[in-house]
């Protein structure tokens, strides 16, 4: 048995080791907002927090989580306040909004080590989280948005 | 599939038309009849229900997949409704015949023809509420009901200042036993629109920020196990044999369902399934037409069909005579284009949920074709449609790819055999390897110019598989004479009205791949032709391709469009060192002139001559849509649909060996990251026309034109063959 603390609260998973963090997020935990796209950490859209760093749940193995702190979407803020999703809001970022989870979390991680991103590395920190419908236009103005916030 | 066939032949010309003529008729809303839909008090009619709180709940019956149609079709019932948006809920419809498409007769959303489609019947919908609101109040105070008004959520009689809430009355009126028809005269002057056009934020946005938003993928049903479902490689294909036995008795695994078409994994955990998949093992039949796919080849093979002078087409679209007037002109030019197959990627893997019990069966799922879902899955497993529940999710990404319903039809199927619930999920290699892709085409545009240039004749042939039978269903090319929309789409010039004689064909390839309308259907690959072949002859005659289009138009929405994009780009103007302009037009419609959205776009690009690689610096685009009903909605659809045409313009390729498909994930098959993009800027116009229409796809047809286009500007050489990757480009700068 793995434990480990999802968004404040401990927890625990049943399923071997080798099981991803992503389907213990998922089906045993319930926190479907973290989602799945490709499996071999491609495209970011299960991306969450491993004390503070950004990781892709679907290549990360339940075995690596134990003792550690874990932040999904569902507990990046209280009640879904947080600067950059307000910021997300404001600019009307999501269309399907599917990779929007991974994103925001993906965002998150950089604007808590660098307060003043430049677009630049912006580009670079958020390159690997794909978006089909074609919102990383808006992603960097609600980055650069949120970041006059925090 | 009764309710899907034949989209042209269903049109109702006069349910979008608008003006007199459109509205000469009314509309009578009664209530749902079927009880998919959530009932509650004070519903008014099928979209419309009222609360005594003043809550005003608005059924949207099309499938929101990032689009904004959950605000954009609401927006137009509480328009007429004259209702305070601040107290509108919307609520996802179930499926009920009230809330069908008028084109498609089936809640169905594909051919950006949904704002289109149900703008008057919303308007209608929306002044039946109303009117029966006022009838209602007037009846209280004893007044007449022509002496009544509305200001937002609420009735007015400005003789005796009396003022009631929707939700006052909503507390003590009873909805009339049959609802009272309504027809033009109850309708708004557009000027007096509040609502429409002005621009609100969408309602779906603020759940896709907090992880709160339900997807297919997150249905989760009691008792549910969980599988994969490994599909035949090849159209038609199925197991010929396979290790099941062994499979099934790897850890976790509660089954493996071996169907006529592919086989199931079935398990208690999706690791555990994704686990066991990898050890499955099947032979595939063989002898399929499919097998025999090999796309360098069968593009030769194309080329070939398309410079044979007896190889005779279906027509697409005609004007004129043009190969009569051919051999008049005072030149003729004749030029190839070439598209690979592409996947349509949609982030959300192909899934659904199906609970099969004694008496029915529910579906979860995000689908574009919930009443096809409701149809096929009934059809396969022997039920009455009414007995498949559909439970309408968001869709992460429909592209097209989630028009058909297969992933519904399968997980039914294997729930059915295991006893259980099923959570179908495809991994991302199996949706992939599963794909159903657009076309891939050869065109040969042959091109009769006068002594000044001018476009005096034009012949247009586009080869490849029909599309329609694969999409739809089999003998739907036959019933609709090979007329196949979703592969020509484009291919015509409905706004180069100065070109007099003018010919589209389709050379049919047979049929073997498993093709997909594609966002942008067509067009897509059309229009890279089209635009590419005007904007060679415009260069080969000296010509501006700005003013060579210009003087193939003097339709004024289309010159509108091309002068506000040169405005935008500053066409003309001196570019720093290393970058130049290309310039696209392009209109996407179905019932063109008469509903046409039009759109014009400038790239700018530079080239990195040593690798090969294309960078797109800046895209600008002028779109004229109709009315726009949430202008800021519109301009991020026609941004979308840019990235996703200079994605497949520069970047995606589906190969297939044998007809097995060679890529597998994102490493292999890329789509265009946040440092590729350029900076786009959308300009709407809007004023010209009295109806939405198209938008979802409208920004795609113009990306590769406008991105080949520049590239000569840049390099003196053309592409030709999409898309432009760095082994092509190089390719063509050796040449």
């Amino acid at each position: 048995m793995v434990k480990f603390v999802v968004n404040g609260q401990e927890a625990h998973s049943e399923q071997p080791a080798d099981t991803p963090l992503l389907w213990v997020l998922r089906d045993e935990l319930g926190l479907t907002g973290t989602k799945y796209g490709c499996g071999m950490a491609q495209c970011g859209v299960c991306t969450v927090h491993l004390d503070g760093n950004p990781v892709r749940a679907c290549v990360t193995p339940v075995s690596a989580v134990q003792g550690k702190r874990v932040t999904t979407i569902e507990g990046l803020s209280p009640a879904g306040d947080h600067p950059l999703q307000k910021a997300w809001v404001a600019e009307q970022v999501p269309q399907c909004g599917y990779c929007q989870s991974g994103q925001i979390m993906q965002a998150a991680a950089l604007l808590a080590k660098n307060k003043r991103p430049t677009r630049e590395q912006i580009v670079a920190h958020m390159n690997g989280n794909l978006c089909r419908c074609g919102t990383y236009n808006g992603i960097v103005r609600a980055i650069q948005r949120a970041a006059k916030e925090v | 599939m009764n309710d899907l066939e034949l989209l042209e032949f269903r049109i109702s010309r006069r349910a979008f038309l608008g003006g007199a003529a459109g509205l000469a008729f009314s509309f009578a809303f009664g209530f749902p009849t079927q009880t998919s839909s959530q009932t509650s008090s004070g519903r008014l009619n099928a979209y419309v229900s009222i609360a005594p709180d003043g809550t005003i709940t608005i059924q949207q019956p099309v499938a929101e997949m990032g689009q904004g149609i959950s605000t954009g079709l609401p927006l137009i019932v509480a328009e007429e409704l004259d209702a305070d948006w601040r107290q509108v809920k919307v609520v996802q419809s179930g499926l009920d015949p009230a809330y069908h498409h008028p084109v498609f007769k089936a809640q169905y959303v594909v051919a950006s023809i949904s704002t289109l489609g149900y703008w008057t019947p919303l308007r209608m919908a929306g002044a039946q509420a109303r009117r029966m609101l006022i009838d209602a109040a007037a009846g209280k105070w004893g007044v007449p009901v022509a002496e009544c008004t509305t200001e937002p959520s609420a009735v007015v009689h400005k003789a005796s200042g009396r003022r009631m809430t929707y939700g006052e009355i909503a507390a003590f009126a009873t909805p009339p036993a049959t609802p009272p028809a309504v027809d033009a005269k109850d309708l708004k002057n557009p000027a007096d629109f509040r609502l429409v056009g002005k621009g609100v934020p969408r309602v779906d946005v603020p759940a896709k920020t907090t992880g709160a938003a339900r997807y297919g993928i997150d249905a989760r049903v009691p008792g549910m196990a969980y599988a994969t479902f490994v599909r035949a490689p090849v159209r038609d294909s199925g197991p010929l044999s396979s290790n099941a036995d062994a499979v099934k008795k790897l850890p976790g695994i509660v089954d493996v369902v071996t169907l006529e078409h592919g086989i199931a994994v079935v398990g208690e955990t999706y690791t555990a399934v994704n686990k066991a998949r990898k050890q499955l093992k099947v032979e595939w039949r063989k002898g399929l037409p499919g097998d025999g796919i090999n796309p360098d080849k069968d593009l030769e093979q194309y080329l070939g069909d398309g410079r044979d002078p007896k190889r005779v087409g279906v027509e697409w679209k005609s004007k004129g005579d043009p190969a009569k007037a051919m051999p008049g002109t005072a030149k003729t030019v004749s030029r190839e284009y070439l598209n690979d197959h592409v996947y349509h990627a949609q982030m959300e893997p192909m899934n659904a949920t199906a609970h099969v019990r004694a008496d029915g069966v529910d579906i979860w799922t995000g689908t574009q074709a919930p009443t096809r879902t409701r149809l096929d899955v009934s059809k396969a497993l022997g039920l009455a449609p009414e007995q498949v529940m559909v439970h309408q999710q968001y869709l992460g990404g429909g592209f097209g790819r989630r028009a058909t319903v297969e992933a519904s039809v399968d997980a039914a199927l294997i729930s059915r055999a295991v006893k259980r619930p099923v959570k179908l999920i495809l991994s991302r290699e199996d949706d992939l390897w599963a794909g159903t892709f657009r076309a891939m085409t050869a065109q040969r545009i042959e091109a009769g110019v006068d002594a000044q240039g001018k476009i005096v004749a034009w012949q247009h042939r586009v080869v490849g598989e029909p599309v329609g039978d694969f999409v739809y269903h089999r003998g739907y090319n036959k019933a609709a004479k090979d007329r196949d929309t979703i592969f020509m789409m484009g291919a015509e010039l409905p706004y180069y009205n100065k070109v007099d004689h003018w010919r589209s064909e389709h050379i049919m390839e047979p049929e073997r791949t498993r093709t997909a309308a594609w966002r942008g259907i067509g067009a897509g690959y059309t229009k890279f032709a089209i635009e590419s072949m005007i904007d060679e002859l415009a260069r080969m005659h000296n010509i501006d391709p700005l003013a060579y289009r210009l003087m193939h138009t003097d339709d004024g929405r289309a010159r509108r469009v091309l002068e506000k994009v040169a405005e935008m780009s500053g066409w003309g103007k001196p570019r720093p060192q290393g970058r130049a302009l290309g310039i696209a037009f392009a209109e996407y419609a179905l019932f063109a002139p008469k509903v046409a959205s039009l759109a014009a776009a400038v790239a700018e690009i530079s080239l990195d001559r040593k690798s090969g690689v294309i960078r797109v610096h800046n895209y600008w685009a002028a779109a004229d849509a109709g009315v726009a009903v949430n202008p800021p909605a519109l301009a991020a659809q026609v941004e979308s649909a840019i990235v996703w045409g200079l994605s497949s313009a520069l970047k995606e390729r589906v190969t297939m060996v044998n007809g097995v498909v060679q890529q597998s994930n994102f490493h292999d098959y890329p789509i265009l990251r946040m440092a590729e993009m350029p900076d786009i800027k959308v300009e709407i116009i809007t004023g010209a026309a009295p109806v939405p229409s198209m938008v979802g796809e409208l920004g795609v047809p113009c990306t590769a034109p406008a991105v080949a286009n520049a590239f000569y500007a840049l390099t003196g050489r053309r592409l030709t063959h999409m898309p432009f990757t760095p082994e092509r480009v190089k390719a063509v700068l050796s040449a």
